[in-house]
């Protein structure tokens, strides 16, 4: 193996596209997975935009059923799992080593890998389209519906092998984020003095790793029926297919506050450097959402209360689905008594967060509406639910995003999003989202069904129908304002400076764009609002006393980690033998080949070339 | 490398390597993929189709406890290596690891020769019943896990010839001796409940 690596000499350039390739700067790759993931979502909204013309008008047929079907299904996995959680992946990157005064994370290159295996996994699972039909038994993928019987061709093979490689890639970076937090905070930056992002992070971080095992071990069972005819979701041989829910939603729940926990922790950093007070309640946000992270393994057979398991599993999880709302509730008081009495500043920033707050209110009601057994078997695959699921995590977890993206960017580019297009870009999102997803509500107590690719019209659901269709012109142009505002403002933009928003965390004490390693001098921090507080005080955060970075620039500099190859290597085999599974097993073989040549590689290279001293 | 592993053991918030960090929350995670495996075999228990094998027809306690046996010494190998390795004595540590893998091997040997038997004496194959599909599903990726312990074993036997294996590495052993142990402890679940309760009950 030594032969190989030194065949391929180790990468130096930290500029250019092979610099941004071979990175394994925190920084960087996390813009990489945010404008990769913000593509992404862009490709779910055209998605959902086909999905809503469909229906403006009863009997359209604009697309097949067929189609639609693989429509609804990629909506939803591209949304989620190539849209919010690598969104959320992006701001772990950009801002948690800098929120807890650490120079990279823990393991820099396990980081470039996942950004890679993400980014090569997404389009290998969007390449559907393309090659022989993209999944289209919905995001659940119910058995037995999703059998080589019901679901021949590759849609459901892609479907099984793309989620897999996504896994990898989520679960890489969940232990490279909790490792960083758990071992690389600054010094005096005890757990109860982490900024709550920091805490999000890594609640989200142990539910991902702890979460993503278990739908591993429901697609390898998938993967061996449709494969190679084993009996896991056969009921011919035996088998109930039930099983697949429970190993589905035994992930999926969790999965739901994966969505949900990042985007709190945006919000919950936003609103008091907007209100220009400390945050509310800091040990009540933040055990409520150790407990969210705790509960949700607790409430996924609501997802399952007509499937007949029997009315004591059903009140069980009734009430547990009841009990996670309280932390939710306590959350939610934090921040609007944040608010209370502050010197708001409506900042884009801001007008997002509170816009996820009042629209996460009106989701979270519906969703205590569901948690009540009998009333759910009312709402059960009707558009209720699809209302409800996009108060969460449209007007939820994506409004929150955004206030992050208009948050961070200027700390990212060094320069400031226009208020002015920041502001109308949310306005229309805001009237957008509403007049598209509350009809929504309507239609669903008119009994509606969920994936349908039409409806009659003695119905009666033509008006909402059309009604939720035009409001996805009003998201649609909101988002376009927003992209025209990012690359707009990348260019011209108002140089923003260290602190454009007298901010309270770390981050915000060093140049925008940070330098490549961070923190010059790594600070000791003494107080939960650390830069804030040296503001206030006029004193400078104190440096680390006969710390490293002294030693390190006293000895030969501060080391950065070297770039590397090897994490792209590896992600290049994950995904040939991925692809291999479906079309070709020599294929596959290869692949697998090159994940080791790339791992034996890799780990014959020291983290830090020993000529880049 | 040496420098870099000293270095960031003075850095770390808790004192601990971040690579040992990484592999106790990777086994939490593996500990999450084990568990739902065994929950889907108990789930499917005597759900086989009627006239089809059964776990109490085809299991062999005496062999597998062998082979169980087999296993649980060659942890107690990696335990002698590691503490070879931390004394600086590179050559035992060879001979201890070395012997881990051949054990680690053994033990493949006795699971390839179990599936080779239930195929041809029972006509058990994954696709027979539920009880083929779950059985050699769990047992299938625990030895997959074992394999990969053996490869990693072995190649840290032969980086040991590099002469870069010195007592500051113990941490390299040390770490896949983790996952070797937990290779082990997993399968002590699934030996007890795979194995041993399902024909003591019936006996």
């Amino acid at each position: 193996m030594a032969s190989i690596s030194n065949a391929l000499r180790r990468p130096t350039s930290t500029t250019g596209v092979w610099g941004w390739i071979t990175t394994v700067d925190h920084k960087k790759i996390g813009i990489m997975y945010g404008i990769s993931a913000f593509s992404f979502f862009l490709i779910g909204g055209l998605e959902a935009f086909i999905i809503r013309l469909q229906l403006a008008r009863p009997e359209h047929a604009l697309v097949s059923p067929e189609i639609y079907s693989q429509l609804f299904t990629m909506h939803a996995l591209t949304m989620i799992f190539l849209g919010v959680m690598p969104l959320s992946a992006a701001f772990f990157n950009l801002v948690i080593p800098l929120m807890i005064g650490a120079r990279d994370v823990a393991f820099p290159r396990l980081n470039a890998l996942s950004l890679w295996v993400f980014i090569l996994g997404a389009l290998m699972f969007q390449s559907g389209w393309v090659f022989g039909g993209a999944p289209n038994a919905g995001w659940f993928a119910y058995a037995p519906l999703t059998s080589s019987t019901f679901s021949p061709g590759h849609g459901m093979d892609y479907y099984v092998l793309g989620l897999g490689i996504l896994g990898v890639s989520s679960v890489a970076a969940a232990l490279n984020f909790i490792v960083t937090i758990i071992n690389m905070r600054a010094p005096g930056m005890t757990l109860m003095k982490m900024p709550v992002f920091v805490w999000m992070t890594l609640v989200t971080s142990v539910l991902l790793v702890t979460a993503f095992p278990v739908i591993t071990v429901g697609l390898i069972e998938l993967f061996l029926d449709r494969t190679f005819g084993f009996h896991f979701f056969n009921p011919a041989a035996g088998a109930d297919p039930v099983l697949w829910q429970h190993l589905f939603w035994v992930f999926g729940h969790p999965e739901v506050y994966i969505l949900i926990l990042p985007a709190m922790g945006i919000v919950t950093e936003v609103l008091p450097t907007f209100s220009k007070k400390p945050l509310f309640g800091y040990p009540v946000i933040v055990l409520s959402g150790i407990s969210i992270g705790f509960m949700g393994w607790a409430v996924w057979s609501h997802h399952m209360f007509t499937v007949g398991l029997g009315p004591i599993a059903n009140s069980v999880f009734a009430l547990t689905t009841m009990t996670i709302a309280v932390p939710t509730g306590v959350k939610i008081f934090n921040w609007i008594a944040t608010m209370w009495g502050g010197n708001i500043e409506l900042k884009t920033p801001m007008l997002y967060s509170i816009g996820f707050i009042f629209l996460f209110i009106i989701g979270g009601l519906s969703g205590v509406m569901h948690a009540i057994a009998p009333s759910d078997a009312q709402q059960q695959d009707t558009y209720f639910i699809v209302a409800h699921v996009h108060y969460v995590l449209f007007g939820g977890s994506m409004f929150a995003i955004m206030s992050g993206i208009h948050y961070w960017f200027p700390k990212a580019s060094g320069r400031m999003l226009s208020e002015s297009i920041g502001k109308v870009s949310f306005w229309l999102m805001f009237i957008g989202m509403n007049v598209t997803f509350f009809p929504m509500h309507f239609l669903g107590m008119d009994g509606m069904p969920r994936r349908q690719y039409t409806y009659d019209s003695s119905y009666g659901w033509d008006f909402w129908n059309l009604v939720a269709t035009i409001g996805v012109f009003f998201l649609a142009a909101g988002i376009i304002a927003f992209v025209h505002n990012f690359f707009r403002s990348i260019r011209k933009g108002e140089v923003a400076g260290n602190d454009p928003w007298d901010a309270r965390t770390l981050e915000w004490s060093m140049a925008s764009p940070p330098p490549e390693y961070n923190f010059a001098v790594i600070p000791t921090v003494s107080s939960r609002d650390a830069f804030w507080e040296q503001k206030q005080t006029g004193t400078t955060i104190k440096e680390n006393e006969g710390g490293t970075a002294y030693g390190e620039e006293g000895n030969h500099g501060i080391h950065m980690p070297s770039p590397s190859y090897w994490p792209l290597v590896v992600a290049i085999g994950l995904t040939i033998s991925g692809n291999g599974l479906m079309y070709s097993f020599p294929a596959a073989g290869f692949g697998v080949f090159l994940t080791m040549v790339g791992i034996y590689a890799w780990s014959m290279e020291p983290a830090t070339a020993p000529d880049n001293h | 490398m040496a420098n870099i592993t000293e270095h960031m053991e003075h850095e770390t918030t808790t004192g601990l390597d971040h690579r040992k960090l990484l592999i106790w929350a990777f086994l939490g995670s593996e500990c999450m993929f084990f568990g739902s495996l065994i929950a889907t075999y108990l789930v499917y228990y005597g759900q086989g189709l009627p006239g089809t094998p059964t776990p109490v027809q085809v299991l062999d306690i005496p062999t597998t406890s062998t082979s169980t046996f087999v296993l649980l010494m060659s942890s107690f190998m990696m335990v002698m290596s590691y503490n070879s390795i931390s004394k600086g004595n590179v050559k035992n540590f060879r001979i201890w690891i070395l012997c881990t893998a051949i054990l680690g091997a053994t033990f493949l040997g006795f699971q390839f020769y179990e599936f080779k038997e239930f195929a041809t004496h029972y006509g058990l194959t994954p696709r027979t019943n539920l009880f083929g599909t779950t059985f050699f599903t769990t047992t299938g990726f625990h030895g997959a896990h074992v394999t990969v312990g053996v490869i990693w074993l072995m190649s840290l036997f032969f980086y040991s010839f590099k002469g870069d294996l010195t007592k500051d590495h113990g941490l390299m052993v040390d770490i896949a001796a983790l996952y070797w142990h937990f290779v082990d402890v997993v399968w002590i679940v699934i030996f007890t409940m795979i194995y041993l309760i399902p024909v003591g009950v019936s006996s």
